[in-house]
């Protein structure tokens, strides 16, 4: 219904390292803050203080368990927004083309003017990024902040998502995936990043990359470690001569 | 359709006013911006010149907004009307609260003033309540530490002149292994994030040692998923390999340790296993190059590890040779471990090694010259790329003190502190024992304590006893019972009280800790001995006061609340002379000011208690002519002097005359050492809330023995002379104390505490079993971590934070959830020897076999916290400390022993053991509290908070 841009100029949009992310929801916190005070709608709670308190949040934490085949269970933290997708079935199922993917640098924007609030985009997206603000009755999903990453307001090195700039773990990276020459691409290079669900056709701008492999120490077989107490003297022998080469 | 791309305005104002300060939303103490919007505050960030978080915010700090607005805030003054623990109260004036609080502090002060008990919570501002409480003259005084990390605090402040958080840190650009014990999620929390992702950013690795691997042990390449308790056995079976590999730092030892310095060894002699001193007092080494003795600081010797001496017919020993016995003990060996530990002799040793390989393999040299105390000149600094961290998970068993003093036996003997890549102190540390006071209890009416309250004991003569023996403080610190309680127990203080064990109190007054329900062991039974009753009706404890910004639990158990203002509508100061905000690079000390105006009729705490000094004339708030020395806080931090030229604050003093600062006084400053500058809370405001002064280059490391930092610490005012000293290996007060076990000296610990000093109080790091024999019943550990999003009891009333960590289930292994039947969502009832909880379950694979766990703090009261009573946190939240007494179970032999750390009384949380069972289904977790009245009412049923146009 509403058609997506060929191509854009840019591409822009988030790495995620899985491997450093230490569950803080500092990202979700910072992206509420800003995002209530700023672009669209206010990002409302509905029993905030009540029996069951929900509100609409652009991005969320989740954590899984993995068991893998041999060795300890890990826990491993998944910050997931809208990740700006090619492909993106959100804009195009829209009936009022509301929801777009702006041409000059890919963001996934809704146009809250235009929104009737229908949820069709939400069904959509396969990665459930998107939440309906039940104030506002319109559509709310991650802006990359477009009102911060422009903003001639802020000083230069703030012109990026409020989620990245607070990361206390430096796990979130911003910047234009299209440009392979770009930090963000040669992070993604580097590490092995990875699409989310890319059964799904989408084509997600975002990436993650994965965690580093754990549980290494003791896995290979390493040399012994001497004993010094097992010779003549034994442990104060081994010192004198020890403290002879000192 | 093809959408016409809609106009999007990119460049919105953002505010009208960025107003800087710093954050109180745990104890981190970042920068914040907080913009603001007609007045109003719309966002907060993190504050990107600040020494601690560089600009990053966490979710508490990026919430404070919540906080501020939070509808459990309380209004006005309050005189309570019902009964204690009804929640009843009215609103009365500050002039009728303030003469109420007068009315009874007076007469104890003009009396007996160790009946008034003065502890603080999560309190800022120690320095300045503890000089209040001086100058009250109770005794009774401390804030949180004892049942917080005291174990940590002391035991590296005794080995080493500092321990880990704001005494110190990892060299997180240069490390290249990182270790972390237990939990610290809430503690220096965002540098150790903001240290993570630059370690794993340089390609560093890091190993958590913890029975729950979430947090930063979930980014952990290593996970140690240990048994509770054991971290000491497991370190001091790491100590046991490196010395029997020789895998450690000699010739570090031999110069910054008491490695070399020689013990008596005669057990026949009244100073065994006391060291060797000269007639100045100073502890011997023998000088290699001599083979002579000499004192540890005597220039150009090269103290010696191994030499031994005999003198006047008595052998002494390096306290190294000491340590190899006691170290490669068998009984230390991984094999020997490993089955308590619950983690393979094979990994121990694994883990060993590669601590070793990073340490030395790694080792690496910065081309920085500095000379050490001894006078030498050293071309080079050695880095070390190994460090460590560790908090309250290894510091809240009975075990902690020792259990912390392997810890930091163990960096030791890598060589890894104060070196490049290792571990790093803050200033004003590192400060060694001698350096911090000894406390003080002399108490007598009208008049001030004879000295601080708190501080470091040296041996039995330093503790707080009354001439009969019995104890001075009503929590009971500094005696035989925790003779190194340097942070007070202020989890005895109710109970203590209620007893009249030491003695009654009239009026207990408490800031900011919630000891009517999170914050105390035994919940229930706390609560009834705050509405206890004596024969008369009288309460018990008779005066209740409670000074806190919002509706918690406690309020409902007081007689008077004194509101307190939100963290964005006050003063503060986080001063060097308390707890600084330090990197290990620099001094930093910082404020925080009225970024916006209450709109309740509250005021800030500190005021007020400035206010009751200038309304009872304390001596210390009064000048000569019997007026009033400050005005208000802020008047305090600005113009207080703790001695001549050392205040509050270090930043923008004025020099003295004829110091050789120039230009006029209102340009030229002085940092540290300085006169009061009543401009000065402007110029930290002009700077974004925060002063710092960098260490120059050549005293960054090796700081206690090196001559640049020493003479940079005097001449910022941390000292008054040069203090290097030697890392304490060998603890002597601990020995001092287990001669008056063995029944020497003039002061006698009672008959039944002899063995328990005797086999705990070592001066070598040990580890015992917390798990009393007769306890078998209860074969589960239970633990409780914070989240990373919530500070204690805090968190629950902000709309935001709720959202991410409203539910706390109890969380069980899969082989439990397994053993019991267990499926997520079923209710199983926890029962320890004190009590029984049943509550909500959910299986955890990432989990020691045998422990169960659940977040602090999350469960609440029905009526605190302006919740609705609905709310999951008061239905299905739930809180541990109802299985948790202050007290171990009876043992049969008429006495009852604390459920503490037998050297520093530090709370045993993590002590805790149960067993569980599935329960039938609840409606709500157990036992259910009836509902307080709320004086605050309950929040909005929608938010949409959108303060800008």
């Amino acid at each position: 219904m509403t058609a997506l841009p060929e191509t854009t100029q840019r591409q822009l949009g988030l790495v995620i390292d899985l491997d450093t992310c230490v569950g803080c929801h500092a990202c979700v916190i910072s992206c509420k803050g800003w995002n209530t005070e700023n672009y669209g709608a206010p990002l409302s709670d509905q029993d905030p203080y009540g029996a069951d308190p929900s509100g609409t949040f652009l991005n969320r934490v989740h954590s899984y368990e993995v068991q893998p085949p041999d060795g300890a269970a890990q826990l491993v933290h998944f910050p997931k927004s809208c990740l700006h997708c090619h492909d993106a079935p959100c804009v195009t199922v829209c009936p009022t083309g509301a929801s777009y993917k702006r041409t000059e640098d890919g963001i996934v924007l809704v146009n809250e003017s235009d929104c009737i609030g229908c949820g069709l985009c939400a069904w959509a997206c396969p990665y459930g990024a998107r939440e309906l603000d039940l104030a506002a009755g319109v559509m709310k999903k991650c802006t990359l902040c477009i009102d911060r990453i422009y903003n001639e307001n802020l000083p230069e090195e703030d012109r990026v998502p409020a989620c990245v700039r607070t990361c206390p773990a430096g796990a979130r990276h911003f910047g234009d995936l299209g440009d392979p020459d770009s930090d963000v691409s040669k992070l993604v290079v580097e590490r092995g990043g990875m699409d989310l669900m890319p059964e799904q056709g989408t084509r997600p701008v975002n990436k993650y990359l994965p965690p580093r492999l754990k549980d290494q120490i003791g896995t290979a077989p390493a040399a012994p470690m001497p004993d010094v107490t097992d010779q003549p003297g034994g442990f104060l022998g081994w010192l004198d001569k020890a403290l002879e080469k000192l | 359709m093809r959408a016409r791309q809609p106009a999007v305005e990119t460049s919105p104002k953002v505010s009208d006013e960025v107003r800087q300060t710093t954050c109180y939303m745990c104890a981190c103490r970042c920068g914040i911006n907080v913009h603001l919007k007609d007045g109003k505050v719309a966002y907060i960030e993190g504050n990107r010149d600040h020494p601690v978080n560089k600009g990053v915010l966490c979710a508490k700090g990026s919430a404070g907004i919540m906080q501020h607005n939070a509808p459990s805030r309380l209004r006005a003054p309050l005189k309570r009307v019902g009964p204690r623990g009804s929640g009843e109260f009215e609103e009365i004036s500050w002039d009728e609260a303030l003469d109420v609080a007068v009315g009874w502090l007076k007469p104890i002060r003009e009396t007996d003033p160790s009946k008034l008990a003065f502890f603080t919570g999560r309190d800022q501002s120690q320095s300045f309540t503890s000089f209040w409480a001086q100058n009250f003259g109770t005794p009774n005084y401390a804030a949180h530490g004892g049942f917080c990390s005291v174990n940590m605090a002391t035991a590296g402040i005794y080995t080493m002149g500092g321990a880990f958080w704001e005494f110190g840190q990892p060299d997180w650009d240069r490390t290249k292994l990182f270790m972390l014990f237990g939990v610290a999620e809430d503690h220096d929390s965002n540098p150790i994030k903001m240290g993570i992702g630059r370690l794993k950013a340089n390609g560093g690795r890091m190993i958590g040692v913890n029975p729950i691997r979430t947090g930063y042990n979930a980014v952990a390449d290593d996970w140690v998923g240990i048994t509770p308790g054991t971290d000491g056995l497991f370190i001091l079976s790491l100590i046991h390999v490196l010395m029997q590999s020789g895998r450690i730092d000699l010739d570090y030892l031999a110069r910054y340790t008491n490695a070399p310095v020689l013990l008596n060894c005669d057990p026949k002699s009244k100073m065994y296993g006391m060291f060797l001193r000269n007639a100045e007092g100073k502890p011997q080494v023998i000088d290699r190059a001599t083979g002579k003795p000499a004192p540890f600081d005597k220039r150009g010797i090269t103290p010696d590890l191994s030499g031994t001496l005999r003198e006047a017919g008595i052998t002494h020993k390096p306290v190294f040779h000491q340590m190899a016995e006691h170290f490669l003990s068998p009984d230390h060996a991984p094999e020997a471990v490993a089955d308590r530990c619950g983690v393979p002799a094979d990994r121990i040793r694994a883990i060993a090694a590669e601590l070793a390989r990073v340490a030395f393999d790694e080792a690496f040299e910065l081309d920085i010259e500095w000379t050490d105390f001894r006078g030498e000149t050293h071309a080079k600094m050695i880095g070390r790329p190994v460090s460590f961290h560790a908090m309250r998970g290894i510091s809240a068993h009975a075990n902690g003190f020792q259990t912390c003093r392997a810890l930091h036996v163990l960096q030791i003997l890598l060589g890894t502190v104060e070196v490049p890549g290792g571990f790093r102190f803050k200033p004003p540390y590192p400060k060694p024992i001698e350096a911090h006071p000894t406390p003080h209890c002399g108490a007598s009416p009208n008049r001030p304590l004879d000295g601080p309250h708190l501080g470091f004991v040296r041996g039995p003569q330093d503790l707080a006893l009354k001439p009969d023996g019995s104890p001075a403080r009503i929590d009971k610190a500094f005696t035989w019972e925790n003779p190194l309680s340097a942070h007070g127990l202020m989890h005895m203080v109710i109970s203590n009280a209620h007893a009249g064990d030491p003695y009654k109190i009239d009026t207990l007054f408490l800031y900011m800790a919630n000891m009517a329900w999170n914050s105390s062991m035994n919940t229930r039974g706390v609560i009834d001995m705050l509405t206890d009753t004596d024969d008369d009706g009288n309460y018990v404890i008779p005066h209740i006061i409670y000074s806190d910004a919002y509706s918690s639990e406690t309020v409902a158990y007081a007689d008077l609340i004194l509101p307190d203002t939100t963290y964005l509508e006050r003063h503060d100061c986080i001063s060097l002379l308390d707890r600084p905000i330090c990197e290990a690079d620099a001094a930093a000390d910082a404020i925080r000011w009225p970024v916006v105006e209450p709109d309740r009729d509250v005021r800030g705490f500190q005021s007020v208690l400035v206010d009751l000094a200038n309304r009872m004339k304390l001596q210390g708030f009064t000048k000569d002519d019997g007026t009033a020395k400050y005005a208000d806080y802020a008047d305090y931090i600005t113009r207080h002097e703790r001695k001549p030229g050392i205040g509050p604050l270090a930043g923008w003093r004025l020099p003295a005359e004829g110091s050789g600062v120039g230009g006029s006084s209102s340009e030229a400053h002085a940092e540290g050492r300085g006169s009061p500058n009543p401009d000065q809370l402007k110029h930290y405001i002009e700077n974004g809330g925060f002063w710092s002064q960098h260490i120059p280059e050549q005293a960054q490391y090796y700081k206690p023995w090196n001559t640049a930092y020493q003479d940079w610490a005097v001449s910022l005012g941390l000292f008054d002379s040069p203090q290097p000293y030697l890392f304490q290996l060998y603890l002597e007060p601990l020995r001092r104390f287990q001669i008056a076990a063995e029944g020497h000296g003039q002061r006698q610990p009672p008959d039944h505490l002899r063995d328990r000093i005797r086999t705990t109080m070592d001066p070598l790091p040990v580890w015992y079993d917390t798990t009393p024999p007769e306890q078998e019943a209860y074969p589960v550990h239970a633990l409780t971590q914070r989240p990373m999003a919530m500070y204690h009891s805090w968190g629950t009333q902000n709309a935001w934070l709720r959202q991410l960590h409203g539910r706390n289930p109890l969380y069980v292994p899969t082989n439990l959830m397994r053993q019991h039947g267990l499926q997520d969502g079923d209710w199983a009832r926890v029962t320890s020897p004190h009590g029984e909880i049943i509550v909500p379950v959910m299986e955890m694979a990432a989990l020691n076999d045998n422990t169960v766990w659940s977040w602090n703090a999350i469960g609440k009261r029905k009526g605190a916290w302006a919740l609705e009573p609905d709310a999951p946190e008061a239905t299905r939240g739930f809180l541990l400390n109802h299985l948790i007494h202050e007290l171990l179970p009876p043992r049969g032999d008429g006495l009852r022993w604390a459920n503490s750390d037998p050297i520093t009384g530090q709370a045993a949380w993590f002590d805790l053991k149960v067993r569980i069972e599935k329960a039938p289904d609840q409606t709500e977790s157990q036992p259910a509290f009836e509902p307080l009245a709320s004086p605050v009412g309950t929040g909005p049923k929608t938010l949409t908070w959108k303060v800008g146009k």
